[in-house]
């Protein structure tokens, strides 16, 4: 009889810290202490807290050790699984410390900061089933909502439900999704396709791939039920061939439905012929945007196509197409089960239900957390983020990767949601959410965000190929000391231009990190032209590194660090840097035991 | 699969091996396995309430975990019984047999079994 289960996060952040090999060495481990007939070991999807990885949960205690070793493993099974008691080194803690341990009752993963005030419905069963066991997922009512659509309502009452839940496209346009199936479904036609765009691209963020990673069956079910709604009989899923684990469990996934007859013909005897298929892309950006997708999915080179006509009206193939995100998609088996008024009861009046967001960049607890619509920017950075590290100030959250923008600290109260970020020039983007401290140069982003776009522009529209290669040719000038003040409003200009002319999404939103960083952090694109000063000291153009005489001891250490051999002094007499030859890379101020170097 | 009832069949059978996983019931049984709880014969023991409270339907309201020395060596192997809202109950000297009656009594029942709480022992 199995008394106790041992979850490890079978993820891509868990993986490459070291967790494919904790699963044999527990194996070994509980078999060496005759538990093999008490203990099941379980390889699960992510569990969000990826920075301190290899994750391992003990259920029924729901205890929660972070950053597993192997060599850790032999300790937690002789003393946690034999005889109860904690491995107290490898609990995870809060950033306060305290263990809460009542009577009986050990810290479990749901009192942390981290997930206490975490919402999961699109996550709800990452970390907690196997995902490549299709048992499990049926345990945790998969493939009820399915069994329900099919059996017990029409398509159009399906369609209604989508709608009324207030459900919008969680890849970043925020389009309401059940609108965009009764487009499709409007539309009468011999073939009609269910696709799902899993090309997540921005930089940083990795929602899709943990849902994907540890709920594959719950986007199958759900693209059946979109397929049933819709009256398609084919689906795509669109995902990026970088991510091997994710392919690899979908595709089985999608082998084990098709083996229970929940992909295939005539599902639940319903009469609903439905399946499924995997298309890997290769990475390119643009692919994200929707008719670049469906171009590439058809075989053809991955670029845009004017809208109108729409993919409601023609899609894939010509024909009428439903294309939604994964994130999206995994709200909608628990919508149809749980109803659409209980899903519209979270959220703000008009983004309802919850937002997985990558939490990265400056912040305590780096890793994937859901959180209803319209909390607040400071408590997702403190609450459940762990604040910033090292006692820095916060100084602004970027979201939306490269089509985004960044609030800046005097917003940090703004409640996220679509339409708030929106007003104040932002936007939701898929849910990256990079956080930057005093530490960090805007125009320096900027410049990050724009290279980023730049290189992935497919180059058939000019305003995007040329005009964002012209921003960052602008950007490069101000961060290496020579921009004007006309260079800040030809940025702008051109950043506008842009923004109303580019064919697609990734052009028309191309500018909004240049815009965006302009409208919040002006005062630092003028530091830097007209001060000729980085403030944060990033900018190398801008900076230089000066040693103070009556701090400098004479130790010689930063002459001997000094890759270029800029610095000269004798011993015991105060040191001078040579600025034409420094090539700014910090090394000897770092190297300094006197504080005696700063930059600015 | 054609059919509703066969996929909640798959349900009700799985429904037992992820029960674990659904945070903490209402009821916590917590077994001392430390050394002493070991030797004295606690091991038989939370296999038995594992088997039992699966057994008799009680997984989602009743969680079995462990522990360590609960600090009454003499009196191993010594059980838990957590309840909100309830004093909690200790049970000592426990066997698998006796753990059977604990699940089918008090757990089920909801009458605690005096004759095995330690307030029987001591006093």
């Amino acid at each position: 009889m199995i008394r106790s289960h041992v979850l490890i996060c079978g993820g891509t952040g868990c993986t490459s810290s070291g967790s494919k090999v904790l699963i044999s060495t527990f194996e070994k481990e509980i078999e060496k202490n005759g538990l093999a007939e008490e203990v099941k070991v379980v390889q699960t999807g992510c569990f969000g807290l990826c920075a301190l990885g290899p994750v391992v949960i003990i259920y029924p205690e729901g205890t929660f050790y972070s950053r597993v070793q192997e060599k850790d493993v032999a300790e937690i099974v002789s003393e946690h699984l034999l005889k109860g008691r904690l491995v107290d080194r490898l609990v995870y803690k809060d950033a306060d410390e305290a263990v809460i341990e009542e009577a009986g009752k050990t810290l479990s993963l749901n009192d942390t900061n981290f997930y206490k005030t975490q919402k999961r419905v699109a996550l709800r069963n990452c970390g907690l089933i196997d995902p490549e066991n299709i048992d499990e997922y049926i345990a945790m009512d998969g493939y009820a909502a399915l069994g329900k659509v099919l059996t017990e309502m029409k398509p159009e009452e399906v369609v209604q439900i989508v709608k009324d839940s207030g459900l919008r496209g969680r890849g970043g346009g925020g389009f309401p999704t059940g609108l965009k199936w009764s487009f499709t479904a409007a539309n009468a036609a011999d073939q009609k396709y269910v696709v799902c765009n899993a090309d997540e691209g921005d930089p940083g963020a990795f929602m899709d791939r943990s849902v994907l990673e540890g709920d594959p069956h719950c986007l199958i079910e759900a693209m059946t039920i979109c397929g049933y709604a819709t009256g398609a009989t084919e689906g795509y899923v669109y995902v990026r061939a970088e991510y091997p684990i994710a392919v690899a469990r979908l595709q089985k996934a999608i082998d084990q439905a098709r083996e229970y007859g929940l992909l295939g013909k005539n599902i639940f005897d319903s009469g609903f012929d439905f399946d499924l298929f995997i298309r890997l892309g290769a990475g390119a950006f643009v692919c994200g945007e929707e008719t670049a997708l469906m171009t590439s999915i058809e075989g053809n080179r991955g670029e845009p196509r004017p809208r109108p006509p729409y993919p409601a009206v023609k899609g894939l193939f010509g024909k009428p197409t439903t294309e939604n995100n994964v994130e999206t998609f995994a709200n909608i088996p628990q919508i149809i089960l749980k109803g659409a008024d209980w899903f519209a009861s979270m959220g703000t009046e008009k983004s309802k239900g919850t937002k997985v967001f990558a939490l990265g960049g400056k912040i305590e607890n780096t890793g994937l957390v859901e959180i209803p619509m319209g909390t607040t920017l400071r408590e997702v950075i403190y609450d459940i983020g762990g604040g910033i590290p090292n006692g820095k100030k916060f100084k602004a959250a970027q979201t939306g990767g490269p089509s985004g923008g960044c609030i800046p600290a005097s917003l940090i109260d703004t409640k996220i949601d679509y339409d708030n970020l929106t007003a104040i020039g932002c936007m939701m983007g898929s849910g990256g959410l990079i956080v930057m401290d005093e530490d960090n140069c805007m125009v320096d982003i900027a410049k990050f965000f724009l290279d980023f776009t730049v290189d992935e522009s497919c180059g058939k529209c000019a305003p995007c190929r040329i005009g964002t290669k012209r921003m960052m040719e602008i950007l490069e000038k101000i961060t290496d000391g020579n921009g004007t003040l006309e260079d800040i409003d030809k940025l702008e200009e051109l950043a506008y231009y842009i923004k109303e002319n580019s064919l697609c999404g990734l052009g028309q939103t191309a500018p909004n990190p240049v815009l965006a960083t302009l409208k919040f952090f002006r005062e630092e694109y003028i530091a830097h032209v007209v001060d000729k000063k980085c403030p944060a000291g990033v900018c190398k153009g801008l900076l230089n590194y000066t040693i103070d005489a009556d701090k400098c001891k004479g130790c010689t250490l930063c002459a001997r660090k000094c890759p270029v051999g800029a610095i000269s002094g004798t011993v015991k007499n105060p040191h001078v840097i040579d600025t034409t030859k420094c090539i700014k890379c910090g090394a000897c101020m770092d190297s300094c035991k006197f504080g005696a170097i700063s930059k600015g | 699969m054609k059919s509703l009832a066969e996929l909640a069949a798959i349900r009700e059978k799985m429904k037992d091996k992820v029960v674990l996983r659904e945070g903490t019931g209402e009821i916590r049984v917590v077994v001392g396995m430390a050394t002493c709880g070991i030797a004295a014969g606690a091991r038989p023991v939370l296999n038995a309430f594992v088997e039992e409270v699966t057994k008799a339907g009680l997984g989602e309201k009743v969680t079995v975990s462990q522990t360590g020395c609960i600090g009454v060596c003499q009196f191993e192997p010594v059980v838990e019984i957590f309840e909100a809202d309830k004093e909690k109950v200790t049970y000592v000297k426990m066997t698998a047999e006796k753990a059977a009656e604990v699940v089918e009594k008090h757990l089920k029942g909801g009458n605690v079994v005096s004759e095995y709480t330690i307030s029987n022992v001591i006093s």
